[in-house]
């Protein structure tokens, strides 16, 4: 049979572009790619009941009954960790802060909720999920989830992409737009008083809480529980001791997680 | 060759003038680097001559481990020593002089690690 050169470049066109279909095809079927969007692992039966699994829980009650309680805890998170003050909220540093309770809690189908409800300061920071978004969205592996349940960040490797910022659903991770050893117009340091046990981040890397994993390493509580723990507004341990004072706590009190319907897990509960 | 007599002198001199830095310095002794190493102590966390090498892996190797592994903050020297794991809280706590220790070497080297981006150099006063 006589082959002209356009029959032959037909020929190859439609086999290029069957092998180029088949393979993305066959790979989506293979849930490699329902796995990387975190599909599969949506409402299974959950995972992470052996080794430690730090967790937290807040009493919104007690910190609406003492407003100053929050601030308190707040400030010592920042101080500890030399988290900038921008004093600009489109710059702003979070690692641990207050959010109104409508924001917090996502209403969805609830619009009846207590007008009581609506602008009361909650407590929040990152969720340290079980099965965390920012994780699976980091391309060079600077967050990940530890053995203890902490999900860390590495600033060295960050390369400042953001990409874990639009993955994480409760806005924890705060961007450095400005150096944060910097000054403001009128010379005041972002950092109010550097606290030499522990670095500061540069311009242009991601930061968020790491649940004080530098002050368990040393036997202490994370800076926040901490400061409210006497007045019995937070409490931290192990998930998957079930003598822990954390897991006490969560069997007799009734608590909810920030949006659980999107599969995250989060590892910080709400007594309400 | 055609126009040899311009090309070739300007071949040297300009030969010359890229070769300048090199024939400049000629036969001078270039000043080594000289850190200056803590009095009271006698080891460090190994070998001189690893750390001279080697130091940078030492603090990947430390990062790597704590951050991600929840590895020991603490390491132990040859001689028994106790000491962090920790450039900040370890290596400045020794070597508690930046420009006279880390920066002898590097600039030297003309390596600028971004250390200091981050990590805080321990202050005049905890000195």
């Amino acid at each position: 049979m006589k082959k002209d050169r356009r029959d032959f470049l037909k020929l190859a066109g439609v086999v290029a572009a069957a092998g180029i279909g088949a393979t993305s095809a066959f790979q989506s079927l293979l849930g490699g790619e329902a796995e990387a969007a975190g599909l599969a692992r949506v409402g299974a039966a959950k995972k992470s009941t052996d080794g430690t699994r730090l967790g937290m829980a807040i009493d919104i009650r007690k910190f609406a009954d003492n407003q100053e309680l929050a601030q308190r805890c707040i400030e010592a998170c920042h101080s500890i960790h030399n988290v900038p003050d921008f004093r600009n909220s489109k710059d702003e540093i979070k690692w641990l802060w207050n959010e109104k309770f409508e924001n917090v809690f996502a209403k969805d189908t609830h619009t009846r909720q207590s007008p009581a409800l609506q602008g009361l300061p909650v407590l929040t920071l990152c969720n340290h999920c079980d099965n965390p978004p920012c994780v699976r969205a980091c391309p060079t592996k600077a967050t990940f989830k530890k053995d203890d349940g902490i999900v860390g960040m590495d600033y060295h490797r960050c390369i400042g992409c953001r990409f874990c910022m639009a993955a994480c659903p409760y806005g924890a991770r705060s961007f450095n737009w400005r150096d944060p050893r910097g000054t403001d117009d009128k010379g005041r340091p972002f950092i109010r008083e550097l606290n030499q046990k522990y670095p500061s981040r540069t311009r242009g890397v991601v930061e968020k809480c790491n649940f004080c994993t530098e002050r368990l390493a040393v036997g202490e509580l994370p800076a926040c529980v901490e400061v409210a723990a006497p007045h019995d507004a937070m409490f931290f341990g192990d998930l998957n001791d079930p003598n822990s004072k954390i897991s006490r706590v969560l069997r007799e009190k009734f608590t909810i997680q920030r949006r659980p319907s999107l599969g995250t897990y989060p590892s910080v509960f709400y007594i309400i | 060759m055609y126009g040899s007599g311009r090309v070739i002198p300007s071949l040297i001199v300009f030969v010359g003038l890229m070769t300048f830095a090199i024939w400049y310095n000629a036969g001078k002794a270039q000043q080594l680097p000289d850190p200056e190493k803590p009095a009271e102590y006698e080891e460090c966390v190994r070998d001189t001559q690893f750390m001279r090498k080697s130091h940078m892996v030492l603090l990947h190797e430390w990062r790597d481990d704590i951050l991600r592994k929840s590895g020991q903050r603490t390491g132990v020297t040859a001689s028994g020593l106790r000491y962090d794991r920790s450039l900040q809280k370890g290596c400045m706590n020794c070597h508690d002089d930046r420009k006279k220790f880390c920066d002898e070497c590097h600039d030297y080297a003309a390596v600028t690690p971004d250390c200091w981006g981050c990590h805080l150099e321990p202050t005049k006063e905890a000195r």
